[in-house]
């Protein structure tokens, strides 16, 4: 009987899509933020870089091997963990600060959950949320050789509060754009992030369910609640909003962050109601919260949020419909 | 743009530039014929031969065993050698007889018809009942009882599945290049039982040839049309096909005809001609023996009880060592253990792949991705269900539409984590099933 063919359960031929190779992908397209973090924050930040894209490999390596599991880095997650992580990071971040960071990401929100796939909480930002609570004056202390301190979204907050300064005081909203202000290393620059979402657009990698839904609400809370809305004291001010939205790390959280596969709904109708919940999150902590951003605590809770919204949107399957109205 | 077609799908590598350019040959069978008594879906056929006794070819050698069932026919002359269970495609042990066939081909004589058109409803269907025709693209469904709705007067569209949708098959394509008169004389006959239908060639468009003969062919035929589909699979499942055709949309607690819809593949078509005008019993149809292992890729016109390792030999053999055989399309076929089984009204191929695809990588986590989603032409959440398939949540399976799912392979195919999501919502799909069957 030696000589039988094989068999198996159809289909018999595959995709050449492999999820190492999705994993490249978004770590080419993180690289245009990357270099322009480098490039405005000088070297330290590509230190950084390297210091978390290692800790969280070596984590993973080092994981697996004590409970004797199969070495998963191969799949490269953990280096989109470890650069997402980096770029959510003030450059001035001391070492042992980061290295506490990539080994909270991946053992404690990833591996011990049961690794890839099984987390509810995106890693990168699980750490960074970890970070700030953790060493609350070094994550948010943005001075550098480059910039003296404040992002342009705590300006904007301070202006909003001091009578008699106007609300875009010191806040250019073109150069936030480009990216020349102070903040995480790879949040600053709008337009890096959105050649890099255009990367995996047409990679096939996301698409814009979750970052339209998500940027559209988070555009329409702000100009109906914030201070440069329709309804604010002065008036809307477009350039506010648009400050709001290259700011704080939006982008970087709409298009990489809130589209983490793992941590987002799989239902085409639940990728949209998340990306409104972290929409509606992020303007609430921006207007009504003490701090100035708010993009990562919108979407670890919007990340908390998956298995209810999944419930609710099952699709319909193809021809259901037809037959439910028919009972009528 | 303006193409017909449904939501989903995938577009694997479509191979079929192997055989499309081999004109249908005829390969005439050598040795012993072995005859399934279940090649279709319903009742097995009953045998009403004995071992020993002599049979000619278009002998009847088994009748139906009920209404949803079909009689089979001997393909050759010669002798019963036995009746026992013989291995087929599906890796089932099912009750056949086995002919020695003794090469000379006598044959009965059948009883044609002069005038197709002065036949009586009763008297099409009862001729393609008698013939043993079923749907030949792969259920094997038997035909007189498709042909047979409750309410014939509200059947508005006959299509003929002509999108050839599998990878590597050309066997439809061949028929529609060479035979496009029987195709439309069959769809002709089929109209005749349907007043109120109109009769749609769905196409896909990867097939210009086929298109452009078809087109000329139904030019002068008022209740014929020809409607190009985009290449994608599954454009030819039943439920898509009707879909890109007509926008109706059923589910699987429907019939085609609760859309108003009849749906019946190529091969069977010319099936049904056969049958109706010539009298000839289904004994023979056309497979694509292809794949990168096959010598010469060919498309023959074969006769059903030959084994797959004839029609391999015909094909030049086999080039070195393959991976895997398989009994149809890549994506839907199944592979078989050797090539010592017998053909059957539904083989439309045999595919010889080099390397075996499924096997070759080692499934690892899913990671949420969606793929499977944006493929499922049903709309379902491959991913979900397979995971309720492996936990064995069965209640969850079914609220999240577990039993819609057509089998396609789509999910599988795209999935970037290499795992087997079709396998495991079939799996789960038929254990559902069958503990609905038991309340």
């Amino acid at each position: 009987m030696s000589d039988l063919y094989k068999v198996s359960s159809s289909p018999h031929v595959r995709a050449k899509d492999s999820t190492s190779k999705i994993m490249l992908w978004v770590i080419i397209a993180l690289l245009p933020a990357s270099f322009f973090g480098i490039y405005n924050f000088g070297l330290r930040a590509l230190l950084l870089i390297l210091v978390t894209v290692g800790t969280c490999v070596v984590s993973e390596w080092i994981f697996n091997k004590i409970v004797h599991k199969k070495n998963t880095i191969g799949d490269l997650s953990a280096v989109v963990t470890g650069l997402l992580l980096a770029l959510n990071l003030p450059v001035s971040l001391p070492i042992w600060e980061a290295v506490i960071g990539g080994v909270f990401a991946i053992i404690i929100v990833k591996m011990l959950f049961g690794g890839l796939g099984q987390n509810f909480m995106n890693p990168a930002l699980g750490a960074r949320c970890f970070l700030l609570i953790a060493f609350a004056a070094d994550m948010t202390n943005f001075a550098c050789d480059t910039y003296s301190g404040a992002t342009p979204l705590a300006l904007m907050k301070n202006n909003a509060a001091t009578e008699g300064v106007a609300l875009m005081d010191g806040v250019n909203s073109f150069d936030m754009l480009i990216g020349n202000t102070a903040g995480t290393i790879g949040e600053t620059s709008a337009v890096a992030i959105i050649i890099g979402a255009i990367i995996l657009i047409l990679a096939g990698v996301i698409n814009l369910r979750i970052p339209g839904s998500y940027i559209v609400s988070f555009a329409v809370f702000m100009m109906i609640f914030s201070e440069g809305g329709f309804f604010s004291a002065g008036g809307f001010d477009s350039n506010y909003l648009v400050a709001q939205l290259c700011g704080g790390g939006l982008m970087l959280g709409a298009f990489f962050m809130a589209t983490d596969y793992v941590t987002s709904p799989i239902t085409p109708a639940g990728q949209i109601v998340f990306g409104i919940c972290c929409g509606v999150l992020t303007g609430l902590f921006r207007c009504f919260g003490a701090n100035a951003e708010g993009v990562s605590f919108a979407i670890i809770l919007s990340n908390i949020l998956v298995p209810i919204i999944e419930k609710a949107t099952v699709p319909r399957a193809f021809g259901v419909v037809k037959e439910a109205k028919k009972h009528e | 743009m303006g193409l017909k077609t449904f939501k989903g799908g995938v577009h694997p590598f479509e191979g079929k530039e192997l055989a499309m350019d081999s004109p249908i040959t005829e390969v005439l069978p050598k040795g012993e014929m072995v005859y399934p008594m279940s090649q279709h879906i319903g009742a097995p056929a009953t045998p009403i031969v004995a071992v020993g006794d002599s049979v000619l070819k278009g002998q009847k050698i088994a009748e139906a065993g009920g209404f949803v069932s079909s009689p089979i026919y001997s393909s050759v002359s010669g002798t019963v050698k036995a009746i026992e269970k013989r291995r087929v495609a599906v890796g089932d042990m099912v009750n056949s007889i086995v002919i020695e066939n003794d090469g000379q081909f006598n044959e009965v004589s059948y009883q044609a018809v002069e005038d197709v058109a002065s036949l009586s409803k009763e008297d099409i269907i009862n001729r393609v009942k008698e013939a043993g025709v079923v749907g030949m693209g792969g259920a094997g469904f038997p035909t007189h009882v498709k042909l047979s709705p409750k309410e014939p007067d509200k059947i508005e569209y006959i299509i003929a599945n002509c999108a050839e949708c599998e990878p590597y098959l050309t066997a439809d394509y061949r028929r529609m290049v060479e035979n496009p008169d029987e195709l439309v004389a069959g769809m002709k006959i089929i109209l005749q039982l349907f007043p109120n239908a109109k009769g749609v060639f769905g196409i896909e468009n990867n097939k210009p040839e086929a298109i452009a003969k078809m087109k000329e062919l139904v030019k002068d035929e008022p209740r014929m049309e020809v409607c190009e589909l985009m290449t994608k699979y599954p454009q030819g499942g039943e439920r898509q096909l009707i879909f890109a055709v007509t926008g109706r949309a059923i589910n699987s607690k429907m019939l085609p005809a609760d859309a108003g819809c009849i749906v019946d593949n190529v091969e069977t078509m010319i099936a049904v001609y056969q049958a109706v005008k010539n009298g000839i019993p289904v004994m023979k149809r056309v497979a694509t023996i292809t794949g990168e292992g096959i010598t010469n890729p060919s498309n023959f016109l074969y006769s059903m009880g030959t084994s797959y390792a004839e029609l391999v030999e015909a094909a030049g053999g086999l080039k070195g060592e393959p991976e895997k055989l398989v009994s149809g399309g890549p994506m839907m076929g199944f592979s078989i253990f050797s090539l010592d089984i017998p053909t059957t009204k539904t083989t439309s191929s045999l595919l010889c792949l080099s390397k075996d695809e499924a096997s070759a990588f080692e499934p690892i986590a899913c990671i949420n991705c969606g793929r499977c989603v944006e493929a499922c032409p049903e709309q379902l959440i491959p991913s979900r269900l397979a995971k309720f398939g492996n936990l064995g949540l069965m209640e969850e399976f079914e609220k999240w539409h577990g039993l819609e799912c057509i089998e396609c392979g789509s999910c599988t195919y795209v999935c970037p984590s290499r795992r087997p999501v079709a396998q495991s919502v079939k799996t789960m799909k038929k254990l559902t099933l069958a503990e609905k069957r038991k309340k």
